[in-house]
């Protein structure tokens, strides 16, 4: 399994990462973050293979993938 | 597992202060980057320009140098001139670049400078709200042109890379787009190879990055990608315009 | 030495090695001297595209921590004014060298100080002097070109060298004193790249909170007033007992120093203030003068621009008053004479 996290204080919820992940697992959170942005997450974090696009597609540094060895 | 993802060293750690779906962000990524893997960061000096850019200043974990509205290449020039063997890029908007800097932009082209300029076109001046650039599609509404670009009153959009790349002098010219993700890694390998053209005393090197200013544009960033997919790559086609090999 | 050489060539002397510039007369003869002068040294001459460019160029090279000058006339200084605002908000040395010209507009190749106030009052836009330097002989370029480049470095700004066409074709003798070396101040603030000093350095005008910009126009209003006390420079001639006071700079002071001697020779005692730095305006002088003369008459080739600052030094305590050619034209000696004659027997304030 691999692991993406968001440094959430950074996001501006511009949604590009959505655009970006293969599998559609990331969505935007009811919750917003200190600049009143709702910030991006994953729902089904197992679903993740790692690729990294949806870091390589953040204009704000917000993600970090961690790829499992199986991918 | 394998972190597959770090911030470049040739970037600080602040955030920036461009709006939401704003691709200035991945530009200085893909820049930082490739300072990175060409080992140059500790030669390296950036100029910023005016606009919504000008603190690209406060990004660049290099030498940086905050230069006056389109005179980016001059004060670039200048470095160069007195210091050969460091590294220098400008980061261009379209209105700093295409507008009131073209004349030092062609000039230092043509002088075969060895420096490497990213150019950010959105179409768009984003810091001061959204009015007319150069780069402005016919038809495309901006503030100051409520009814759209024409011809007419407005003239024509200026091609950059077109422009640019019959000059002698000019070794590398490439236009990306930022996009999606595919087309970001194909602008990352643009952008290094701009800097190893300085690098090895080719020429003056130029990456064009289309970017989208949902702001301005007011759009959603989502509509923006879309936009600029419909609208902007058509009439800004991307690909190499200039190469060691010639004119593509 | 031609004057317009001995700019190029003080430049040489003081060290610099960098010349960016664009051709416009009367000051082309310095882009050609350097042009030649620079590569036997081993220094760069570079021809830019206009003079918005020149002085941006200079702005890099500037940040690159080396000496670095410009020179043009008038109508190019316009130009560069955005370029000089970015230099004084940045606070990076330069010199820069204008042979002044008739104006305004086009004007004409013909000598002027119609440049007085756009030099002494900074010129582009923004709260920023410009320390200027006004020679009046082929010696005295030479001199002040050292101590243009000098006190540039000193107080990180740019160091302009005011003269005029005559100055410039004027030919003198001159001592060169090659004994003398060449001391550039080290530059622990230029933008070199991060491997050649500690922390990264950023050359920079931008202050986008108030608080700050207002630190720096205070660290730059301290800067100004440190000059204005160490710096001024002027030169007097048979002041001590003198009833008129000329005052006048550059071309036009040769020109009053004969008038004063012509003026004694008829029995008026007549005297001469020469400011050398016009900014720093010597007004110590011009009030202390005040206390002893009956008048000051400005000389100069503009429409009484230096007379302000007469006026201010005065403090009005005596009447000062106006003589001035225009458009390019040199006030004669007799002319001059003749005025000194009205404004030693007239009262009030005047042009």
């Amino acid at each position: 399994m691999s692991e993406v996290t968001f440094r959430e204080d950074r996001c501006k919820g511009c949604q590009l990462c959505t655009t970006a992940c293969p599998k559609k697992i990331i969505v935007m959170a009811s919750s917003i973050n200190e600049m009143g942005y709702h910030v991006a997450t994953v729902t089904e974090q197992e679903k993740c293979t790692g690729c990294g696009l949806c870091a390589i597609m953040c204009p704000d540094m917000v993600i970090e993938v961690e790829r499992g060895r199986e991918n | 597992m394998k972190k597959i993802t770090a911030r470049p060293y040739s970037l600080r750690d602040v955030p920036f202060h461009y709006c939401p779906g704003c691709m200035h962000g991945i530009a200085h990524r893909l820049v930082a980057e490739a300072i990175d893997e060409l080992g140059v960061n500790g030669r390296t000096i950036g100029i910023s320009s005016v606009g919504c850019s000008v603190l690209a200043k406060d990004y660049f974990n290099v030498d940086m140098i905050q230069a006056a509205h389109g005179r980016a290449p001059a004060v670039a020039t200048g470095v160069k001139r007195v210091l050969p063997d460091r590294v220098l890029f400008t980061y261009q908007g379209d209105g700093d670049l295409a507008a009131i800097g073209i004349g030092d932009f062609i000039h230092t082209a043509a002088r075969g400078e060895k420096i490497t300029t990213i150019f950010v076109n959105n179409t768009v001046y984003g810091m001061t709200g959204g009015q007319m650039a150069p780069t402005t599609l016919i038809g495309q509404v901006t503030k100051t042109t409520p009814f759209g670009r024409s011809v007419e009153i407005n003239g024509n959009p200026i091609g950059v890379c077109e422009l640019i790349a019959p000059v002698e002098g000019v070794a590398y010219v490439e236009r990306v787009s930022l996009h999606n993700p595919k087309e970001i890694i194909k602008a990352k390998k643009a952008i290094r190879k701009a800097f190893e053209m300085q690098l090895n005393g080719v020429g003056f090197s130029l990456v064009e990055a289309l970017s989208a200013c949902p702001t301005n544009l007011g759009l959603s960033p989502l509509e923006a990608i879309k936009w600029m997919e419909e609208k902007m790559i058509p009439f800004y086609p991307l690909g190499v315009y200039k190469s060691p090999a010639g004119v593509v | 030495m031609k004057g317009n050489d001995a700019i190029g060539e003080g430049a040489i002397l003081a060290g610099c090695r960098h010349f960016f510039g664009y051709p416009i007369t009367p000051q082309s003869e310095v882009t050609h001297y350097l042009a030649k002068r620079l590569p036997e040294v081993g220094g760069l001459f570079m021809q830019a595209e206009s003079e918005l460019a020149s002085i941006n160029l200079v702005f890099g090279a500037a940040s690159a921590g080396a000496r670095v000058m410009t020179a043009s006339s008038s109508p190019g200084v316009s130009l560069m004014q955005e370029g000089l605002s970015f230099l004084a908000g940045s606070e990076l040395p330069c010199v820069l060298v204008n042979i002044m010209r008739g104006g305004p507009g086009l004007g004409n190749i013909g000598p002027s100080q119609a440049d007085y106030f756009q030099s002494t009052r900074g010129g582009g836009h923004g709260d920023y002097y410009t320390i200027v330097l006004a020679p009046n002989s082929v010696q005295e370029i030479l001199d002040l070109m050292k101590k243009a480049f000098d006190l540039s470095d000193k107080y990180r700004m740019t160091a302009m060298v005011l003269a005029d066409g005559i100055m410039g074709q004027m030919m003198e003798p001159v001592v060169i004193d090659e004994e003398k070396s060449v001391e550039i101040p080290p530059r622990p603030w230029a933008t070199i790249g991060r491997d050649y000093h500690e922390d990264r350095n950023v050359i920079n005008s931008l202050y986008i909170v108030l608080e700050e910009m207002e630190e720096v126009n205070l660290r730059l209003l301290h800067k100004y007033e440190e000059i204005r006390a160490k710096e001024t420079l002027c030169e007097e001639y048979m002041l001590d007992d003198a009833e008129v006071a000329l005052v006048a700079f550059g071309t036009v002071s040769r020109i009053c120093r004969a008038v004063v001697d012509k003026a004694r020779d008829q029995g008026i005692r007549a005297g001469l203030i020469r400011p050398i730095t016009l900014w720093p305006f010597p007004y110590d002088v011009i009030s202390r003068a005040a206390k002893s003369v009956q008048c000051f008459l400005a000389v100069e080739m503009n429409m009484g621009q230096m007379f302000e600052d007469v006026e201010i030094g005065a403090k009005g305590r005596v009447p000062v008053y106006h003589y001035g050619r225009l458009g390019g034209m040199v006030p004669l000696a007799k002319d001059i004479l003749e005025e000194l004659k009205k404004v030693s027997e007239r009262g009030g304030t005047g042009r």
